[in-house]
């Protein structure tokens, strides 16, 4: 199987990672490399294995078997000074709706550790567009405005790694354009990325590596090297057996 | 320890920053203390057995109950959005999770007693005020151990079908020793029996606590295994 990012200091190294829920075997042998700057979009069908090879990324999930450096340093489940290296953006906000903008992104500020818990969450809701609205409660926000702030909230704390499950899910057009151009941004900023998504059209302007995940393994894994439709047959090629 | 215990409050504090804004595990224990009380108050036969008597039994059967109401706001808040993912995401210790989820168990379970006290003596015209002071430090002991017990189930009843019931079904076995010691104590009090008599009651209810708390303390994090 191909190592992409080999050449440049891996930020991100996983190698034979297992993962088993009874009798269904969620992840089979993953495996890859990306240096500072590389992302990775990893397609493949519901139920491929896709969210839980992120939440075994983020540490939520101890692995059956496999190992998961950043930086060099093997992520252990339950070690806080790796967590703080990840950001997890899901189809799920992490935000709670009874709290304003701020006071969500002061409140995992402090669990960060951040020096000035107020002044950094006032700096992340303007990265993202929202300081017009900090003072709103989280759960009186449109899906596209929560999604921003789900990015401030992974954001906060400057992570090495950005995980992404699903990002673009139940966006409009103008809040998937505005998402896309968000981390177009954290690109640009050389931010090592994982995306996971079952839509090709989302995703693979961002990638620089892509891989099709079908029943817990790699189909395939490598440097981005075609269009849209030249994946969507690779796509349909490796999915085609599966149920 | 100083980040732990920050991280702890912060917990806390942002726990008992959403109930006070949606008020409705905290309205629901006090409706139930209310309807408990008034139930009891009506329903017995004060030719049969006199207030005082009774009233230990129903002091701590109103306070376990609504506590179990408090203490399953604890993890179910953390449900929605999946904001506990972002917790266990963030580099706070599992220690901090635990204590500030006590923390603010314990102010919630604190406050729905503190306004269910006079509550219960204007029901059951007991000697309140002649002894207070013992009686505040008995629920205070009796509520940490129940709260530092509840506060780990609730972490593990969270997840499961008929998460509420099955924190009922967890909790209440490990509550017989604070609740039953607490109402000895309680009816002694009332009935103004020297200390030495509740002294032992008081040392074990104590011990409950300090092993309750440190061993709680220690296991909480296996119970967020996936």
């Amino acid at each position: 199987m191909a190592s992409p990012g080999a050449s440049t200091l891996p930020v991100l190294d996983v190698a034979g990672l297992a993962k088993r829920f009874g009798h269904v075997r969620a992840l089979r042998g993953v495996a890859f490399t990306l240096g500072a700057g590389e992302s990775l979009a990893v397609f493949g069908p519901n139920g491929a294995g896709k969210t839980t090879l992120l939440r075994v990324l983020a540490g939520l999930l101890r692995p059956d078997a496999g190992t998961v450096r950043i930086g060099g340093a093997l992520l252990a489940r339950g070690e806080a000074s790796h967590r703080g290296r990840v950001g997890l953006i899901s189809h799920h906000s992490l935000l709670y709706d009874g709290l304003s903008a701020a006071e969500n992104l002061a409140f995992y500020a402090r669990l960060y550790g951040l020096a000035e818990p107020h002044a950094a969450a006032a700096r992340a809701l303007e990265g993202v567009g929202l300081a017009a609205r900090a003072g709103d409660r989280a759960g009186t926000f449109s899906r596209g405005m929560v999604q921003r702030l789900a990015i401030a909230r992974a954001l906060l704390h400057d992570p090495d790694v950005m995980l992404l499950d699903e990002p673009f899910s139940g966006l409009d057009q103008r809040a998937a354009a505005a998402l896309r151009a968000l981390l177009g941004r954290l690109r640009a900023e050389r931010r090592t990325m994982v995306l996971v998504t079952h839509n090709l059209d989302e995703g693979l302007e961002l990638a620089t590596h892509v891989a099709i995940q079908v029943a817990g393994r790699f189909a395939s894994l490598a440097p981005r090297d075609g269009d849209l439709a030249a994946y969507r047959a690779r796509y349909a090629e490796a999915t085609a057996g599966d149920a | 320890m100083r980040s732990v215990l920050g991280q702890a409050w912060a917990i806390a504090a942002k726990d008992l920053l959403l109930e006070f804004r949606s008020r409705t595990a905290f309205l629901s224990a006090l409706v139930f203390t209310a309807l408990v009380l008034a139930i009891f108050n009506f329903a017995r036969d004060p030719t049969a057995v006199s207030s005082v008597d009774l009233a230990p039994s129903v002091l701590w059967i109103t306070f376990s109950f609504a506590g179990v109401l408090g203490l399953n706001r604890a993890f179910s808040v953390e449900k929605e959005n999946r904001t506990i993912d972002g917790l266990l995401l963030s580099p706070a210790s599992r220690t901090a999770l635990y204590l500030g989820k006590a923390l603010a168990n314990l102010v919630f379970v604190g406050a729905v007693e503190a306004i269910a006290l006079p509550l219960f003596a204007l029901f059951f015209n007991v000697p309140l005020l002649d002894v207070l002071g013992p009686l505040v430090l008995v629920i205070a002991l009796a509520t940490v151990g129940f709260v530092a017990v509840g506060t780990l189930m609730s972490s593990m009843a969270v997840n499961t079908r008929f998460g509420e019931m099955m924190l009922l079904v967890l909790v209440l076995p490990f509550l017989i020793t604070p609740v039953s010691t607490a109402a000895e104590m309680t009816a002694k009090l009332f009935a103004h029996r020297p200390f030495a008599e509740w002294a032992p009651w008081l040392k074990l209810l104590g011990a409950y606590d300090i092993t309750f708390v440190v061993l709680c303390t220690l296991v909480f994090e296996f119970t967020l295994e996936e």
